[in-house]
């Protein structure tokens, strides 16, 4: 994998916050998190000797991976040296149609994809999730896109829609609309989940030293969770007298009213409330019961399943930078991790290395980077 | 009312996956939406289920069609499941485990998404198959993993959102979170679910052997909050929630319109791209043209420059204002409702909701992947399939069962 920029880096090395917030091309925490694992050439792209360089690299290249405005490759006289390739373009809104040449961040593709319409408190403004998602989605969609088209033979072109990609995220409320007609909209902390007579169960609730998403269900596991809650309230002295009412064997909450659904979380929120996250999580895992604390990134870099699964991999983010955790592998495969062997490389880093491949000497690449090509 | 998306979904010349041959046993979408994807590419994908035990999507999620719950009216699994066959077997009867064991015998891919553990109570672990078939490929995706000390624990993608993080990163800052909607974490799951089973065919070219792949969906998630991590571990600051502020963006947020529950999102990355705002919308500036000349001026008024951007667009059209913005070179979108995706032009363009025939549901439409591909396009015909509709054809034409062999399996209880 081998990351192209121009010379002096690409302009996403300048997106804080930085490590030790201190700025600097080698520091951005978003943009290292998306570049590890990689080796970096710069080439300038717009020179004749920027363009000869380019083809010769993208000459061994089986899937080349762009995010220019549509039309730019072509405009710079380079479509046919990726012909050969998988060649995956991501965009806000695809290579061709109404909005394709329309600029657009994380924040309108998200509003363009219903995606951030179902997020927030009910009657005020949509929120987006403060770490930007869009770009991880289309990039992921975008890593299956590649592997879908080099099974169906070389040369193809992969069109991946940051829009398109942000619209997949929120079944069922497409459903809902196209077999029933129904707009869903936001619901804050409220789940609706199975209801069928529109209740609204909450999620999300305040403990003592954060949140927990909890909520009363239906279903095996959950009158299972039901019948727990009770017995562990009882334990703590917790009063629960509408709770102590239900038969949990034939319990179904896809039918309670909304007046019932608030008596019986009147109850539960005191209880809730006297917990802290970690006293909930080992309680529901002892007795396995559906719940987990509302986690942050102190509570996942702590977290004793990861830490089983030798999940988080501590690397230099730069060569010779102190050592921080970055996620393995997403998955096991034959019970093997992949790891994260490389930092993500300063702007030119393999210049040497990647272009002496190619077969270019010391004295070519020392040519080529005072004429500013590298 | 809105215009509903159809186009006419052209007959791929060869799917890039035609050929392939997936049978897939699970429930919700984690698990399943894996196989959606690669049926959209061409390959045979067979739902494995049972009517003593269906699909939750089938049973206990609404909508159904008119509002009556049964396995072959729910809108979830016919939306989900698009060009799947569907074949019912009890695999709690071992003559039901071993037509399941024949079956995935004869495929490339076995994915599953049972808690862990199932699979091997039902005599249908990876280790056994692949003793008998090297070459196979198969997927668990789990909430935590097949393995740990969290991996037995039950739970669903709504509140795995949360375990994981996001949940902790969505409303005003000091406020309660709120949800994601719905199991955000679980497509997550799904895309790498998928890039995993295509990497491990990948690899199978080059050298015969399959591969077990055990997906965590936690894992899957968190690595969408990289970010987050690296900035507690060397920051120390733990990321929460926002509201919609941005690092570097100012302004940066959505804006009332005219109507009800009408909105528009606007960012503003340059000081250049302010100018140009405020020459559209004079008075956003007025009197604090200095503070607001550079975006550290107005991320640190962010309160008062939001307040003048409300009353500029509150009693303006929506649409108006954002073709307003984007004439001017602006980043800017409509906040799209759910009905509206499916008359969005850019939506349309790109085919995103290719309209399908449901025997039970009617015409209704199904979701496309989100990335096209140019010579080996995706193909959306049939939507989820009804329940067992394709026994006929597992078990006649591909396990070559007789009528007579297949009358007795039915007596003795294989079939459900």
């Amino acid at each position: 994998m081998v990351k192209v920029e121009p010379p002096g880096g690409e302009a996403d090395r300048f997106r804080p916050p930085y490590l030790s917030d201190v700025a600097s091309p080698d520091g951005s925490i978003p943009w290292l998190a998306a570049n590890v694992n990689k080796r970096g050439v710069t080439c300038n792209l717009e020179s004749a000797e920027g363009q000869v360089l380019f083809r010769r690299l993208a000459a061994g290249a089986r899937v080349i991976i762009e995010t220019f405005a549509p039309g730019r490759l072509a405009a710079l006289g380079l479509a046919d040296a990726v012909a050969h390739a998988t060649v995956v373009s991501i965009t806000p809104y695809g290579q061709d149609g109404p909005l394709a040449a329309t600029p657009g961040s994380d924040l309108e593709v998200t509003a363009a994809s219903g995606s951030l319409w179902l997020a927030g408190e009910e009657g005020k403004a949509p929120v987006r999730t403060s770490q930007p998602q869009s770009g991880y989605w289309a990039g992921m969609y975008g890593a299956l896109g590649a592997l879908v088209a080099l099974q169906g033979g070389e040369g193809q072109r992969v069109d991946v829609s940051a829009q398109a990609s942000m619209t997949t995220v929120h079944p069922p409320a497409p459903v809902w609309w196209d077999i029933a007609r129904e707009e869903h909209t936001r619901t804050g902390p409220f789940l609706l989940g199975r209801s069928i007579v529109g209740s609204r169960f909450r999620n999300i609730w305040p403990c003592a030293d954060g949140h927990v998403s909890f909520a009363i269900q239906g279903g095996a596991i959950g009158r299972h969770t039901g019948r727990m809650l009770v017995e562990w309230m009882a334990e703590r002295g917790h009063a629960a007298a509408a709770l102590a009412t239900i038969d949990w064997e034939r319990f179904d909450n896809s039918t309670l009213t909304q007046t019932q659904v608030t008596e019986l979380e009147a109850e539960v929120a005191p209880f809730l409330r006297s917990l802290t996250k970690s006293e909930f999580y080992a309680a529901v895992v002892a007795r396995e019961m559906l719940g987990y604390p509302v986690g942050d990134a102190a509570d996942s870099l702590a977290d004793p399943q990861l830490a089983e699964r030798w999940f988080w991999q501590r690397i230099a983010p730069t060569d010779g930078a102190p050592p921080l955790p970055f996620p393995g592998g997403f998955a096991l495969f034959d019970g093997a991790r992949p790891a994260v062997t490389r930092g993500a490389p300063r702007p030119g880093q393999h210049n040497a290395e990647v272009y002496g491949e190619l077969g270019l000497d010391a004295g070519e690449l020392a040519v080529l980077q005072r004429a500013g090509t590298v | 009312m809105t215009e509903v998306a159809t186009r006419v979904v052209p007959a791929a010349p060869t799917g890039a996956l035609s050929g392939l041959r997936v049978v897939e046993m699970g429930f919700a979408a984690a698990g399943p939406l894996v196989g959606k994807y690669l049926a959209n590419f061409g390959a045979d994908v067979i739902r494995v289920e049972s009517r003593l035990a269906p699909d939750v999507f089938r049973t206990a999620y609404p909508p159904f069609k008119g509002g009556q719950p049964g396995p072959d009216r729910a809108g979830m699994f016919a939306f989900y499941n698009d060009g799947k066959r569907s074949a019912t077997l009890n695999l709690k009867h071992p003559k039901g485990v071993l037509l399941a064991r024949e079956l995935i015998t004869r495929a490339d891919v076995f994915i599953e998404s049972f808690t862990p553990g199932t699979i091997a109570r039902l005599g249908l672990d990876a280790g056994s198959l692949r003793a008998a078939h090297p070459a196979l490929i198969v997927l668990s995706s789990c909430n935590q993993g097949q393995t740990g000390p969290h991996a037995f624990h039950p739970g669903y993608g709504s509140q795995l959102s949360a375990l994981a993080g996001f949940v902790h990163l969505l409303g005003e800052a000091g406020s309660t979170p709120v949800l994601l909607y719905g199991p955000y974490i679980d497509y997550i799951a799904v895309g790498y679910g998928a890039i995993a089973v295509l990497a491990a065919l990948e690899r199978r070219k080059r050298t015969g052997q399959g591969c077990t792949i055990d997906l965590s969906q936690f894992e899957a998630g968190l690595q969408f909050l990289t970010p987050t991590v690296l900035e507690f571990a060397a920051n120390g600051r733990i990321p929460g929630r926002a509201g919609n502020a941005d690092a570097v963006a100012a302004p940066h947020g959505v804006y009332p319109c005219a109507g009800l529950d009408r909105w528009c999102a606007l960012s503003v990355w340059t000081d250049a791209e302010w100018q140009r705002l405020v020459a559209i919308a004079p008075g956003l500036e007025a009197g604090l043209e200095t503070d607001l000349a550079t975006s550290a001026g107005r991320r640190r008024l962010r309160d008062a420059v939001d307040a003048r951007i409300v009353a500029w667009t509150a009693s303006r059209d929506r649409d108006a204002v954002v073709a307003e913005l984007r004439v001017a070179g602006l980043r800017a979108a409509p906040v799209l409702t759910i009905s509206e995706l499916f008359s969005d032009p850019q939506l349309r363009h790109r085919g995103m909701w290719p309209e399908v025939q449901h025997p039970v549901i009617g015409a209704m439409h199904v979701m496309a992947p989100p990335f096209r591909l140019s010579a080996t396009p995706s193909v959306q015909v049939h939507p989820g399939p009804m329940i067992g509709a394709d026994n006929d054809h597992v078990f006649g034409e591909l396990l070559g069962l007789t009528d007579a062999e297949r009358s007795e399996l039915e007596r003795d209880g294989a079939f459900t």
